[in-house]
């Protein structure tokens, strides 16, 4: 008979159980039913009364779990986690001009910060220049607005880049970004392999969820793969993609479709390299992850714990890396911005602090919390600064980072990480089929299962299957007053003048050049990267980079759809 | 998630005079990407029975009206997170007018409340803010929404419903493309 290390047989244990659901538990569900007929997560996974050994029937923790720093980093990816160092407190931020973000980033450095995060303005996002009919009104409004290397000069000004590293939020226009911050540095005699930072530069989740794109998906790669190889020889130190399922999260998606998705799109990035014959051990331990941390608490968590234990799989038996820190994923981790309500907002400073509780337990290396006023616009310095402290109490009064891995072991946060690795895998292995990911975006896959989840979740909302305190449940009459940040108007016209100000300045014969160059190599399958560092530095601006670039590799629309 | 029986829907959300069904065109103009609300609201006025028409991501105002114009909608709702709906707002209402089809625009996503009252003031008939359910806006769209009555004696036989699909045919066009 099959026995646990205390004795216990399994055949009395279940015995045992029974008897307690007849005897104790029926009686007393007769006299108080649950509140609900069906307990599930927020992402809809079916919860049980109560996890006991028996879910873990067959689990070993060596395979499983191992220890903290060793495969498959269930436990975390390094061997003294919080112990050693707290997780980095990374608030992203931008707004207005380079000057005026200029100003805050100097201000935060001078406060203790030692990272710098940037957001960009929407028409940068899409590569549009400021003075694009198109950019009309976004200029500037929701992060800080770049249109050549003088902008991105003063956006760096007075900022050492051999002592800060820097986050930049940026994807379609990815590689423009990165060679204007290397001409600064050249600029400023920072040696390149000393330049640390990282780049959203995850294009694949754009189609899935962000929708901020330029080209189609497979030109799109072409520059990643480009970007990967350069940074691999010249910059590093440099985190070349953060593959992000922040976006695909806040666009609707359950857990589980963030984790398959955005460890698809991983795999994607890294199938492009290896086929383009890059060495896997060479680029991966650059590779980074960006999850969301939404609100059902251990569904997080679990998510975490799940997706390092996918990925290590994944590097060491699919592509075959050598090399443990090809095998280890990092993240940064943000709260769920989709939670927050402008109903009573400043709930949301509770909400945020239970997701970035479960950030912390499920291992980020690093976290954004959200301000409680971000749905209602940019916030202000004072709701910045309550996001901050609320990762300072967890770090340093809430006792939470003083031992690793504190739920490793639970019954149920076990058989929640295995469940969503399960159903991760499961659509990993449907992305396969349909011949990776860049197929199944083509088919619409992930942006149908999307749409999907989020359609079903508004649903639960409105049958208050789902509750949200403040929206659906609790509600108060009228609006809450909070200040936001304004964005004055005087931006855009500014904006647009200093640009117009460069294109007269420029050397108009080395600009045409360089796009030539660019051209050039985009046609005949030269490394973009180095005619791309010429190109801004003869100041051409982003979007006569990425229209040049438009005539080899095309657009992507979305057309419309008749429902 | 099933959808509603069409034949339920049709029967609720048809004109109660004309029996026309309203065409509706959700946009989503500017430049971000935030299509999460804009597919919902698509979906769920499509199960109340109406054509609804979605235009695909990062609209200008101009391309919005051209749709509207070429569908020949009986209104236009927009959708817009990305801050600028104080210059979208009004650019579609003047581009509508302009065309000689004042048809009613209406819209929803976050939009501060001191601005509502502008945007009102600039004629748009409805502004929908974050955690209203789908089943306001369809209530909002039956009360308020009627079918372009002077043109209905001349306006060709509308299809009666969409085909099994749920989608009408887009002559051959996949729903995105390259260039």
């Amino acid at each position: 008979m099959k026995q646990d290390r205390t004795g216990t047989s399994v055949l009395t244990r279940r015995r045992a159980r029974r008897e307690w659901e007849d005897e104790v538990l029926n009686p007393a569900l007769k006299k108080t039913p649950e509140r609900m007929g069906e307990f599930t997560t927020l992402s809809g996974i079916p919860v049980e009364r109560l996890a006991t050994q028996e879910n873990l029937e067959g689990w070993s923790p060596d395979e499983k779990l191992s220890l903290p720093g060793e495969y498959p980093f269930t436990r975390g990816p390094h061997p003294t986690m919080y112990r050693g160092r707290l997780w980095t407190m990374r608030q992203f931020s931008g707004f207005g001009t380079a000057r005026d973000t200029n100003r805050r980033y100097r201000y935060l450095l001078d406060h203790g910060q030692t990272g710098l995060s940037v957001a960009f303005d929407m028409p940068t996002l899409m590569g549009l220049d400021s003075d694009d009919p198109r950019s009309e009104g976004e200029v500037g409004r929701e992060g800080v607005a770049i249109d050549t290397l003088a902008d991105m000069e003063t956006l760096f000004h007075e900022i050492p880049l051999s002592s800060v590293s820097t986050s930049m939020t940026i994807n379609a226009p990815a590689a423009v970004l990165l060679a204007m911050y290397l001409a600064v540095a050249r600029k400023q005699g920072v040696p390149w392999p000393e330049v640390r930072g990282t780049i959203q530069n995850d294009i694949l989740k754009e189609y899935i969820a962000q929708k901020e794109w330029i080209y189609p998906p497979r030109p799109s790669l072409r520059i990643i793969v480009d970007m990967i190889a350069f940074c691999t020889q010249q910059v590093p130190l440099w985190n070349t993609v953060s593959i992000s399922g922040y976006h695909i999260r806040e666009a609707g998606s359950t857990a589980a479709q963030e984790l398959a998705f955005t460890l698809a799109d991983g795999i994607g990035y890294v199938q492009a390299c290896v086929e383009a014959g890059q060495d896997v051990d060479a680029f991966a331990p650059r590779l980074s992850f960006f999850f969301n941390a939404h609100s059902d608490f251990f569904e997080e968590i679990a998510k975490f714990r799940a997706a390092r234990r996918i990925w290590a799989k994944v590097m060491r038996d699919r592509f075959h890396a050598k090399d443990p820190r090809s095998w280890m994923l990092r993240t940064h981790a943000q709260t769920a911005g989709c939670s927050l309500t402008a109903q009573q907002p400043h709930n949301n400073i509770v909400r945020v602090a239970l997701q970035a509780l479960s950030a912390v337990l499920g291992g980020t290396q690093s976290l954004h919390t959200n301000s409680m006023d971000e749905t209602l616009g940019l916030p202000t310095e004072q709701s910045v600064t309550i996001a901050l402290r609320t990762q300072q109490i967890l770090a340093e009064e809430s006792g939470v980072a003083s031992t690793i891995d504190p739920l490793g072991g639970s019954y149920f946060v076990e058989s929640l990480t295995d469940t969503l690795e399960k159903e991760a895998l499961s659509l990993i292995d449907a992305i396969d089929r349909m011949g990776g990911i860049v197929a199944s975006i083509e088919q619409g896959f992930p942006q149908r299962e999307i749409a999907e989840a989020s359609f079903r979740y508004q649903q639960q909302l409105e049958r208050e299957e789902k509750i949200m305190v403040g929206v659906n449940r609790y509600r108060e009459g009228g609006e809450a007053r909070i200040e936001v940040l304004k964005i004055p108007a005087s931006v855009e016209p500014t904006q647009i003048r200093q640009l117009k100000q460069v294109r007269k300045q420029r050397d108009s014969a080395a600009h045409r050049r360089a796009l030539d160059e660019l051209l050039r190599c985009a046609t005949e399958g030269d490394n973009l990267m180095p005619a791309m560092v010429r190109a801004v530095e003869a100041y051409a601006s982003v979007g006569e980079i990425c229209t040049t670039l438009k005539a080899p590799f095309g657009e992507y629309r979305e057309e419309k759809t008749y429902f | 998630m099933k959808k509603k029986p069409t034949s339920e829907a049709t029967e609720i959300s048809s004109h109660p005079a004309t029996g026309t069904r309203l065409r509706l065109l959700v946009g989503k103009v500017g430049l971000d990407g935030h299509d999460r609300g804009a597919k919902i609201i698509a979906r769920a006025l499509r199960d109340a029975g109406f054509e609804v028409i979605y235009t695909g991501l990062h609209q200008t105002p101009e391309m919005v009206v051209a749709t509207a114009l070429q569908e020949d909608v009986d209104a236009v709702s927009l959708s817009i997170l990305s801050g600028a709906h104080n210059t979208l707002f009004p650019r579609v209402i003047e581009l509508l007018k302009k065309a000689g089809v004042p048809v009613p625009v209406f819209g929803g996503g976050i939009i501060p409340e001191e601005d509502i009252a502008h945007l009102r003031k600039a004629g748009v008939r409805a502004v929908f803010t974050p955690g209203t359910s789908t089943q306001e806006v369809i209530e909002w769209v039956k009360t308020h929404i009627r079918p372009r009555s002077s043109e209905i004696a001349s306006r060709p036989a509308r299809r009666s419903g969409p085909p099994a699909s749920g989608r009408r045919p887009t002559s051959g066009r996949r729903k995105t493309a390259r260039r």
